[in-house]
C-alpha cells in the first residue's frame, strides 16, 4: 500500500523534532525513557490535582489506546478485518473481576487484592489470549469478509454465553469490583502494550505479518509460516484486549454482557481507522481524539451519537487512511529502523561534498 | 404435531422477512463486494415510513379501504427507502469505490449508526405499532391456528422473491446486474452503465427491504433498534446462504427463521437463540466458508 503524504501534525511538530535532533546523542538516547518516567510520576500524583471526572476520561483514553493498538495489529498490520474485539475484552473483564471479587478473597488474600490486581489482569489477558485461538483457527481457511463475519459471530457468542451463565449474573451483570484502576496503572499498561507491540511489529515476525497483509500466498512462498503468524497475532491482540477489559471492569466497577456488544467493537474499529491503520502512533492519536471528542460532545446528549458516525463517514470519504495511516511517529520506530528524512539526507550529502571540496578544519563548515 | 405445524408457520413468517432483508445485503455484495452494514437500518427507516404513511392514510377522514391503504403504504415505503439507499450510495459509497475496501465497510457501519441514532434522536425510543390494515381473522384447521396476516406475509414474500428471481434472470437490467457482478471491468466495455446499475441494485434491495419492513411492522413493534436486531439476523441469513447469491439469501432467511423459532422449543430459554444462530454460522463458515450456495473464489497468484 502506498503511504499518504506528510500530515499537518508532523509539520507542526517539525521544530520540536529539530530541537530534539540537535541534542547530543547520549542525551537523545535517554530522552524517551526520561520523559516516560516523568509522565509516570505525574500520573502517579495526578489524583491530587486532576478532578475525578478528568481522571476517568484519562483512564478511558488509556484503555482505548490499548484496545486500539492491539486491534491495529490484526486489522492494520496483518490486514484482516476483525470486528469482534469486544468479545476478547469481555473474557478479560470477567476473568479478572471473578479473580478479584471471588477467588482472591476466598483464598484469604482479600486485603492483598490491590497488589494482586496486575496478576488478575494478566490471567484475564491470558484467558482472552487463549480464546484468540477461536478466531485464529478459522483464519487458516477463511479470509477477508468471511473472517470478519467469524469474528462478529464470536463477539455475539461471547455476549450470548455470558448472558446465559447465571452464576456470574447473566444479563444482570457482575459487580463488587473495587476501584483498582488508576491513571498510573493504566499508564503503565499503555507503555507496556505500545512497547511490546512496537517490538513485535519491527521484529522479523512483524515483517511476516506485514507480508501477509500485502499478499498471503506470496509470503507463504517466501517461507513465512503464515499459520504461526496468524496464531500469534490473534492471540497477542486478544491478550491485550483482555488486559484492557480487566482495567475497564475495575474502573466502572460493574460489567454486564451488553457492555461488550458489537457496538463496543465498532467503537474500537472507529478508533483504529480514525487513527490510521498500520500505525501505533495513529492508534494512540485515534483513541485519544475519539475518546476526548465524545466527552466534549456530551452536552449534545443523544445527538452526539448522530454527530459521531457522521464525522466518521466524512473522515472515511475525505481521508480514507485515517489521521496517520501507514505512517509512524519517529520515536516509536526503533533507532536502527529509522529512515532519514529526505531533507536530512540531502543536508548530510551537501556537508560531505563541502568537506571534500574544501578540506578546512571541522569548525569552519557552513551551517 | 399441532404445535410443530404451528411453529413451522411462525418460522416461515419470520423467515420470509429475514429473506427479504437478506436479499438487499446479498445483492449489494454481489455487485460491489461491499457488506452494506447500513441495510438493516434502511429496513428500520422503511418501517417508520410505513408507520407514518399508514397512520396518516388510515385516518377517519379519508375512509379508504384497508387493502388500498396497505398497497399505498408499501409503495410509499418502497419509494422512500429506495431513494434513501440511492442517496447513501451516491454520497457515502461512491466516493470510496477506489479507496481501500475496508474504508467502505467502515463507512457503511457509520451510515448505519447514523441512521439509527438519528431516528432515536428525532423520533424517540418508544416502540410503535403500525395501524391494522385488515381485521385479523384467525382460521383453525385441524387444531392449527393461523391468521390472514400470516398468510399475507408468507404469500407476498414468496411472490416478491419469485419476481426478483425473474428480474435478475430474465430481464435486461438483471442481465446487466449479473454482468457487473461477474466482471466489473469488462461490463462497462460491453456498454453496461455500471453506475446506473449499481444505483438500481441499491434501489431494488432497499425497496424489497421496505416490503419486508411493512410486513414485519404488521406483526411486531417498530423501534429504532430493530435495524440492528433484525438486520444482523438477516445478514447472517445472507452469509449462511452464500453472500452474493440471491437464491442462497432466500434459503438462508428461512433457515434462520427456523433457528429462531425452534431454539426456544428445544433449548430451555429463548436467550440461547443468538448463541445457537451464531454458533451455527461459525461452524458453517469453518467447514463451508462460502455458504450453502456460494462458490469458492479461486485465488490467483
Amino acid at each position: 500500500m502506498k503511504r499518504p503524504s506528510l500530515s499537518f501534525l508532523s509539520r507542526v511538530l517539525a521544530p520540536l523534532r529539530a530541537a530534539y535532533e540537535s541534542l547530543p546523542p547520549p542525551v537523545r538516547r535517554w530522552t524517551t525513557p526520561m520523559l516516560l518516567a516523568v509522565f509516570f510520576v505525574i500520573a502517579l500524583f495526578s489524583p491530587s490535582f486532576i478532578n475525578l471526572y478528568w481522571q476517568q476520561v484519562l483512564i478511558y483514553v488509556g484503555i482505548n489506546i490499548i484496545l486500539t493498538a492491539s486491534l491495529n495489529l490484526v486489522n492494520g498490520y496483518m490486514g484482516e478485518f476483525s470486528v469482534g474485539h469486544a468479545g476478547f475484552m469481555a473474557v478479560g473483564a470477567y476473568v479478572a473481576s471473578i479473580l478479584t471479587v471471588w477467588v482472591f478473597p476466598r483464598w484469604g488474600l482479600g486485603e492483598y487484592v490491590p497488589y494482586l490486581f496486575p496478576l488478575a489482569l494478566l490471567i484475564g489477558g491470558l484467558a482472552a489470549g487463549l480464546t484468540g485461538l477461536v478466531i485464529a483457527f478459522p483464519s487458516f481457511r477463511t479470509r477477508g469478509d468471511y473472517l470478519a463475519i467469524v469474528t462478529l459471530a464470536w463477539n455475539m457468542i461471547v455476549k450470548s454465553v455470558l448472558e446465559n451463565i447465571d452464576a456470574i449474573g447473566g444479563p444482570r451483570g457482575f459487580m463488587g469490583m473495587q476501584k483498582l484502576t488508576s491513571v498510573a496503572w493504566v499508564y503503565v499498561w499503555v507503555i507496556i502494550t505500545i512497547y511490546l507491540l512496537r517490538n513485535l511489529v519491527y521484529s522479523n515476525f512483524g515483517r511476516g505479518t506485514l507480508s501477509i497483509r500485502e499478499d498471503e500466498i506470496a509470503s507463504s512462498l517466501v517461507s513465512v509460516d503464515t499459520r504461526k503468524v496468524k496464531i500469534t497475532v490473534f492471540v497477542v491482540a486478544a491478550f491485550f484486549a483482555g488486559i484492557a477489559g480487566g482495567l475497564f471492569a475495575h474502573i466502572i466497577q460493574f460489567i454486564n454482557p451488553r457492555s461488550f456488544s458489537i457496538l463496543k467493537s465498532t467503537d474500537v474499529l472507529v478508533m483504529v481507522y480514525l487513527g490510521g491503520i498500520g500505525s501505533l502512533g495513529g492508534s494512540i492519536l485515534g483513541a485519544t481524539v475519539y475518546t476526548v471528542l465524545l466527552e466534549l460532545l456530551r452536552p449534545l446528549q443523544v445527538w452526539r451519537w448522530v454527530v459521531g458516525p457522521l464525522l466518521l463517514v466524512l473522515l472515511m470519504i475525505f481521508r480514507p487512511y485515517g489521521i496517520m495511516g501507514m505512517r509512524e511517529w519517529r520515536f516509536l520506530i526503533p533507532p536502527e529502523e529509522r529512515v532519514e528524512t529526505v531533507a536530512a539526507l540531502m543536508e548530510r550529502i551537501r556537508r560531505k561534498r563541502e568537506a571534500v571540496a574544501a578540506p578546512a578544519p571541522a569548525g569552519g563548515s557552513s551551517g | 404435531m399441532q404445535t410443530l405445524v404451528q411453529q413451522v408457520l411462525n418460522a416461515l413468517q419470520l423467515g420470509s422477512v429475514y429473506a427479504l432483508i437478506a436479499l438487499g445485503y446479498t445483492m449489494v455484495y454481489g455487485i460491489i463486494t461491499l457488506i452494506n452494514f447500513a441495510h438493516g437500518d434502511i429496513f428500520m427507516v422503511s418501517t417508520y415510513v410505513a408507520f407514518f404513511v399508514g397512520t396518516a392514510l388510515m385516518s377517519q377522514l379519508l375512509r379508504l379501504p384497508g387493502i388500498v391503504v396497505f398497497v399505498l403504504t408499501v409503495l410509499a415505503a418502497m419509494f422512500a427507502t429506495a431513494l434513501l439507499a440511492v442517496l447513501i450510495e451516491r454520497f457515502a459509497y461512491k466516493p470510496l469505490r477506489q479507496a481501500p475496501r475496508v474504508s467502505a465497510v467502515i463507512t457503511a457501519l457509520g451510515v448505519g449508526l447514523f441512521l439509527e441514532n438519528f431516528t432515536l434522536a428525532t423520533i424517540g425510543p418508544d416502540p410503535r405499532f403500525l395501524p391494522k390494515f385488515f381485521p385479523v381473522v384467525t382460521f383453525t384447521m385441524g387444531g392449527v391456528a393461523f391468521s390472514n396476516i400470516q398468510i399475507i406475509i408468507i404469500a407476498v414474500s414468496a411472490v416478491v422473491m419469485l419476481l426478483l428471481d425473474t428480474i435478475v434472470r430474465r430481464t435486461m437490467v438483471g442481465m446487466a446486474m449479473r454482468a457487473v457482478s461477474w466482471d466489473k471491468f469488462t461490463a462497462p466495455l460491453m456498454g453496461v452503465p455500471v453506475d446506473r446499475i449499481i444505483s438500481i441494485t441499491f434501489a431494488i434491495g432497499a425497496s424489497i427491504a421496505a416490503i419486508g419492513g411493512t410486513l414485519f411492522g404488521m406483526v411486531y413493534t417498530v423501534d429504532p433498534y430493530m435495524g440492528i436486531r433484525i438486520g444482523w439476523w438477516a445478514f447472517i441469513s445472507a452469509v449462511v446462504g452464500g453472500i452474493g447469491n440471491i437464491r442462497g439469501a432466500m434459503i438462508g432467511g428461512y433457515i434462520l427463521g427456523f433457528v429462531e423459532i425452534f431454539t426456544p422449543v428445544i433449548l430451555p430459554a429463548s436467550t440461547y437463540r443468538d448463541f445457537v444462530a451464531f454458533s451455527l454460522l461459525l461452524v458453517l463458515l469453518i467447514f463451508r466458508p462460502y455458504g450453502i450456495l456460494g462458490r469458492p473464489v479461486a485465488q490467483k497468484v
